[in-house]
């Protein structure tokens, strides 16, 4: 029986760093995908509506359609 | 209803610290009981004054800024508090006679040095977070705050933690943690408050009305829920007594030292960089008008800093107990953290290409320029000190300080100025800042003390860093410790000088802030008139 540091650093050192290495990659390869550009590009205008009051619940309805338009 | 159960629990709390400061231990303990107790019963008393009034409905159709304003204002009078600590402990290392005889035990360069550190980090900066967090999360989501009054739970919740730890510092009562001082009753206070916290940030995500969450959103959860994470594990005491305000920890030797540094480390990753790098995300866009250079590279930059910055701590204890593979291991990850900070500093600035001439007339463009540019400046430095070989000149001397205040007073300090500037005529409804010559003078002042603190603490570092080690031809240690002490004695003097300007640039921001809420001129398309969008 061997105690629970070596069980757990032994896990850590192969499958948890693989693990970890693999999410990283996956989520940089995500994050390229192509056709991500036009969200991209939607998602950093996001500062520059709403500066003085909240979306009501139409609002938030128009702002999603034009996207969904560009997508198909 | 709910008023009367809240009456019901105020009171309790009340009376339990009444009874708690009756059977205090110590001085810090009575201090804090009598604190909570008043803070309780101020509440108790403001809630029974509106317990059986008609309920206003909260509108939905506006931002709830009133704890931004707050914290804003709280941003800058902690400021100044923490930059006047540091320029008197400054010259209390430069001239030892400031350690007056008569207040020895409360106002000596051990009991004010914690009191500095708290003060800027967590009251100056964590006021600015609460600030930020709490405008940005409103504006990308496009929704009110969730929770009703809970963001002025968490608001005056976060006042009384920075009570009760200054009190506490003052009065001798710390678990030796650098950063992580307060003792357990004062932690247990922060943590619920940070549960609040995060409750309050995912509430207004979870109920926002854009379909994406914004970056700068990103890395405030980060911190919210990092910080969460390395304040529990940090603080695991058990109390010497429910009375006392000391507590024993639950792990020993190079396991809490490792702990610690993992701790204190994260605190700079994810409190000082990623709570920071949220403001940067937001605000340089809004003051330059332009959307961030590359939305990817902003992702990529979030992703990076989180799974690296986490492993770097162990580079705080070189040539220690701590095993050699931890210490590379910590080593490894800070020079790998070069790529993304520089990453995301090259994405701050980019974001200015095409609009590089509003540096010219924009002083608050240009502060939060510098801040960026500080920020690359640190964490170029901050890697190459992590370096085993570099760390054994650098460790323990004055250019560790002075790394430390390059990136605190230039990117944290910076960035958070340049928002204020941003938010005071916001909030208030204001067409612009009352004085941008003001803020021009701030800009310099604060940057030339900058550059005479950090050069200064180069110099003096590296200069004890080469005495300490100088041996002569027989083998022995050539210089004493007095020794380097002496030959510091000009560089401390310019440090503190820097402190001077520091200080003077803040409280030029100060009166210009006030002056812009009492006399500045009401925006024309104030939101009240403004169709809804």
């Amino acid at each position: 029986m061997e105690d629970t540091y070596t069980i757990l650093q032994v896990i850590a050192r192969s499958w948890g760093a693989m693990f970890m290495l693999l999410v990283f990659l996956g989520v940089i390869l995500f994050t390229l995908r192509p056709g991500s550009r036009s969200v991209h590009r939607d998602i950093a205008n996001i500062p520059f509506r709403h500066d003085d009051r909240p979306a009501s619940d139409d609002d938030a309805q128009a702002q999603t359609q034009p996207f969904k338009e560009a997508r198909q | 209803m709910l008023d009367y159960v809240k009456l019901l629990i105020l009171g309790l709390v009340a009376v339990c610290a009444a009874i708690a400061a009756n059977y205090a231990r110590d001085a810090a303990y009575l201090v804090h009981a009598l604190l909570i107790m008043s803070a309780a019963a101020i509440t108790f008393v403001y809630v029974l004054r509106r317990t059986g009034e008609p309920k206003l409905a909260t509108p939905q159709n506006e931002y709830m800024d009133g704890p931004v304003r707050a914290a804003a204002i709280a941003t800058v009078f902690w400021g100044i508090v923490g930059f006047l600590a540091g320029t008197f402990i400054a010259f209390q290392l430069a001239y030892p006679v400031l350690n007056f005889q008569w207040a020895d035990g409360y106002l000596n360069f051990g009991r004010l040095r914690p009191l500095h550190t708290s003060a800027v980090i967590f009251a100056f900066g964590g006021n600015a977070l609460l600030a930020a967090s709490f405008y940005i999360v409103q504006r990308t989501s496009a929704a009110r705050l969730w929770g009703g009054g809970l963001a002025w739970f968490v608001f005056w919740g976060y006042q009384l933690f920075i009570l009760m730890a200054a009190t506490g510092y003052l009065l001798g009562s710390t678990q030796g943690q650098e950063y992580a001082e307060p003792e357990w009753l004062t932690d247990l206070w922060l943590t619920i408050v940070w549960v609040g916290f995060l409750a309050l940030y995912m509430g207004t995500l979870m109920k926002r009305k854009e379909p994406h969450i914004y970056v700068a959103n990103w890395f405030l959860l980060s911190f919210i829920v990092t910080v969460a994470m390395l304040h529990v594990v940090n603080n695991l005491q058990i109390p010497v007594s429910f009375f006392g305000s000391r507590s024993v920890t639950v792990m020993s030797g190079v396991q809490n030292a490792m702990t610690q540094w993992w701790y204190g480390h994260n605190a700079v990753g994810f409190f000082l960089t990623a709570g920071f790098l949220g403001m940067m995300y937001y605000f340089i866009p809004k003051q330059a008008e332009r959307p961030v250079y590359s939305y990817k590279l902003s992702i990529i930059h979030f992703w990076a800093l989180i799974f690296l910055y986490i492993w770097a701590g162990p580079h705080h204890l070189h040539y220690t107990a701590l095993p050699d593979w931890a210490s590379t291991l910590g080593m490894v990850f800070s020079i790998v953290l070069w790529m993304p900070s520089w990453g995301g500093m090259i994405n701050g600035l980019m974001t200015l290409s095409g609009a590089w001439d509003k540096l010219r007339t924009d002083p608050v463009l240009r502060m939060m320029v510098t801040s960026v540019a500080f920020y690359g400046m640190s964490t170029f430095e901050g890697p190459m000190m992590s370096i085993r070989a570099v760390n054994s000149l650098s460790h323990y001397t004055d250019w560790t300080i002075g790394h430390v205040h390059s990136g605190a007073l230039g990117w944290n300090g910076m960035i958070t100025f340049g928002m204020l500037y941003y938010l005071f005529p916001k909030l208030w409804n204001k067409q612009r800042l009352y004085s941008l010559r003001a803020v021009s003078w701030h800009y310099w002042l604060a940057t030339i003390g900058i550059v005479l603190y950090a050069s200064s603490m180069w110099v003096t570092g590296i200069m004890e860093g080469l005495m300490w080690r100088e041996v002569d031809d027989q083998g022995f240690l050539v210089n004493s410790f007095a020794d380097t002490v002496a030959a510091k004695f000009p560089m401390y003097v310019v440090r503190g000088l820097g402190g001077v300007l520091y200080l003077a640039g803040g409280l030029i921001m100060a009166w210009n802030l006030y002056m812009t809420v009492r006399k500045g001129v009401v925006r024309r398309d104030a939101p009240a008139a403004a169709p809804a969008e």
